[in-house]
């Protein structure tokens, strides 16, 4: 990639898409358009996570969830926002007074800022000047989500440490550390997308997931998959998990352990400062989800196939309703874990990060590192195989002569029950038949007066 | 001087932007600086740190170095600060340093010696870079300022690269070393084990019952009774100091009959 001088377009000679150097060149009030343009994204986006999320877990405990204010209960987190505007704003008497200030100040610009390198589809007009739909782009914008979301964590640390109290500090303290684990994960994840794609810069990732690009494997010439997520598949699962631990979400969500710190680090926290907390958590919310969408699953582009019967699929305003799409889908993801997991324990959540995700990273991309270099060696495809084939041999042999724990063999439950000691825990006889209760006996009476061809058609 | 000329001739080519960033960000990063050595408090001394590095970081940034200021600010402020500051919140929050002076004129002396250095360091680099042609940010930047520092990383630099990587393996290590308990072979209990002991004989599994618990008295002094009218020792805390029960208390609550 050359970097064309100042004051020179330079679309994407296949795709036709913006591309690095087409940035910078907006006039200041198109910015000025495009910040509130992303702040109100944003701030709607948050609005809507929460009642989205809270419909979805409703949903999936069975109860019908927010349905009050508005269609389906759209404004309810309108209503919830406005009320903890005009509640109390306490301030603790061991409070660090500037530091509990600053730190919900620190998590929500970090959080705003984040979004800002974020594509959002190709160029579009904009009150007549042609202009990219990306506030801005640069050469290293994704480290630039990184350093965000690493600052913002700041905000949860020090309002941890700021609120003078146990449970807040220990909030705080939980959350450095998961932040410090999880970022290596995340960023690791990171590399192998930027070694297939040659760029750092968001817009040109989006491009390089526009085609897929010929394969020639044993004679066979077919395209491989475009998209990131099914290419690079082990680095989409670690950054899905780690984007999950990074945002403190659940299972993930140690820093805010309501069972075991009350609230976590936001535990003193009340009226417009916690409204920021929770601003800033559903905004990384989205800022994984869109950042997950334009590394993995093709930015703001829908599939390259639809374009046979759609081509206008992919131009105008139209991919911002497939970014939005695709942000949502993985919004639900995360509401959908936190419906279903139970959170882990600690010391399970950092062996988790350090001896799996981490080594499993480094190892794959290792791995990825070795298939291109072989790719870009200009060697008959037979050599080629006999290295690929000699790698796979030595982990086969590795994998066989790596030593085993013996495994203690497991005895049938009733010699286990025998060889229980005396006086042990009492247990119900393994024989047991539980009688049917008199009670189930007249239920099922009663039900018994219903046609029986009634019950099959419902 | 010739340095002087230089300076102001490329101060004139500087663009207003950068003109601007540096003159708002450079008295920040000093008052960080001077901040993080006048703060009495460990966190505000780490914070005002912070400050600094995040203002050094845009300079980088402005002055056509985006990967190294990203770097700067992920892994200096976002990593290492993160763990100075793990380590002073577990200090506490009131701990302060004493202002008090251990060795007399230790300030003067080592606000003399901070200038020294200042000043050595400052006039060995002048001397070491006076009169260096400079090839300009543009051919650096040539190919793109990532793919010009992984050249340089990965092509020309690379054995002190993987010499520094060793370094810092070796120093991982050291510390984990350091740090780590070798443990006897049943020392550590894991958690299945520790399920299992919970059941053993002799160890009731169940929550052990509140004080008071089918007793005449609500007072937390009262044992609670077992099902067998005797008093549950387990439910009083050793904290509490014992006193005699009176009759009425020892009773058995009226169950009968009711």
């Amino acid at each position: 990639m050359i970097l064309a001088p100042i004051g020179f377009l330079a679309e994407d000679p296949v795709t036709g898409d913006p591309t690095l150097a087409d940035f910078g060149h907006d006039p200041w009030w198109l910015v000025l358009v495009k910040v509130v343009g992303v702040f109100v994204f944003l701030v709607v986006m948050t609005l809507f996570t929460i009642w989205y999320e809270r419909r979805v877990v409703a949903r999936m405990q069975v109860r019908p969830g927010p349905n009050r204010h508005g269609p389906f209960g759209l404004l309810q987190s309108l209503a919830d926002g406005l009320k903890l505007a005009f509640k109390e704003d306490i301030m603790p008497l061991k409070a660090d007074k500037v530091v509990f200030f600053i730190a919900p100040v620190i998590s929500t610009v970090c959080a705003f800022t984040a979004f800002s390198i974020m594509p959002f589809g190709p160029f579009v007009s904009m009150f007549g000047t042609r202009t990219p739909l990306q506030l801005t782009d640069i050469p290293v914008a994704v480290l630039l989500v990184l350093a965000c979301s690493g600052m913002g964590i700041y905000g949860i640390v020090l309002g941890g440490w700021a609120s003078g109290s146990t449970y807040p500090l220990l909030g705080g303290l939980r959350s450095a550390a998961q932040l410090v684990s999880y970022e290596v994960a995340m960023g690791l994840s990171f590399v192998a997308v930027f070694m297939t794609a040659g760029t750092m810069s968001t817009s040109e990732i989006v491009n390089a997931q526009a085609q897929g690009s010929p394969v020639n494997l044993f004679g066979f010439e077919f395209t491989a998959p475009s998209w990131f997520f099914l290419l690079l598949l082990p680095s989409f699962i670690i950054y899905s998990i780690s984007a999950v631990g990074e945002t403190n979400r659940a299972p993930f969500d140690l820093p805010e352990a309501e069972s075991e710190l009350v609230g976590g680090f936001h535990t003193e926290y009340s009226s417009l400062k916690f409204a920021l907390f929770f601003l800033a958590e559903y905004i990384n919310m989205v800022t994984v989800s869109g950042l997950c969408a334009t590394l993995f699953l093709g930015g703001w582009r829908a599939p390259t196939s639809f374009e046979s019967f759609w081509p206008g699929i992919n131009s105008g305003w139209w991919p911002l309703l497939w970014f939005t799409i695709k942000v949502l889908l993985l919004l639900f993801v995360f509401i959908w874990l936190r419906g279903t997991l139970p959170r882990l324990r600690y010391d399970q959540f950092m062996r988790f990060g350090w001896k799996v995700l981490i080594p499993v990273n480094l190892v794959w991309i290792l791995t990825l590192a070795g298939i291109k270099t072989l790719q870009k060696q200009n060697i008959p495809a037979q050599e080629k195989l006999i290295y690929a084939g000699l790698a796979v041999g030595v982990i086969l042999l590795l994998a066989l002569l790596w030593p085993q724990k013996k495994e203690e063999p497991v005895l049938p439950i009733e010699e286990q029950v025998a060889r229980r000691p005396e006086g042990s825990f009492p247990l119900p006889p393994m024989d047991l038949q539980v009688p049917v209760s008199p009670r189930a006996n007249r239920l099922t009476a009663e039900r018994e007066t219903v046609p029986a061809t009634s019950e099959e058609e419902v | 001087m010739m340095l002087s000329t230089q300076v102001l001739a490329a101060a004139a080519e500087v663009p207003t932007g950068e003109k601007w960033v540096f003159f708002l960000l450079a008295p920040l990063a000093l008052a960080g600086a001077l901040g993080m050595i006048i703060a009495r408090n460990a966190v505000h001394s780490a914070l005002w740190l912070v400050l600094t590095m995040l203002s050094l970081g845009v300079f980088y940034i402005v002055q056509a170095g985006p990967f190294i200021g990203m770097v700067q600010i992920i892994v200096y402020t976002g990593a290492i600060m993160m763990l100075f500051l793990f380590v002073l919140m577990l200090v506490g929050r009131d701990a302060s340093d004493s202002v008090i002076e251990t060795l007399r004129g230790q300030k003067v002396v080592a606000v003399l010696l901070g200038l020294g250095l200042a000043g050595l360091l400052g006039t060995g680099v002048y001397q070491a870079t006076r009169g260096m042609p400079s090839a300009g940010l543009e051919l650096a930047n040539a190919n793109g300022n990532v793919q010009g520092i992984a050249q340089l990383l990965f092509g020309r630099y690379v054995y002190v690269f993987e010499v520094t990587s060793a370094l810092l393996i070796t120093a991982a290590v050291g510390a984990m070393l350091l740090a780590h308990r070798e443990r006897a072979k049943g020392e550590r209990v894991g958690q299945a084990a520790q399920m299992r002991a919970r059941f053993e004989p002799g160890n009731y599994a169940g929550p052990k019952p509140g004080p008071g618990v089918f007793a005449n008295s609500t007072s937390v002094a009262t044992p609670a009774k077992l099902p067998d009218g005797t008093p549950a020792e387990r439910s009083i805390s050793p904290i509490l100091p014992t006193r005699e029960l009176t009759s009425a208390e020892i009773a058995n609550k009226p169950t009968e009959g009711k």
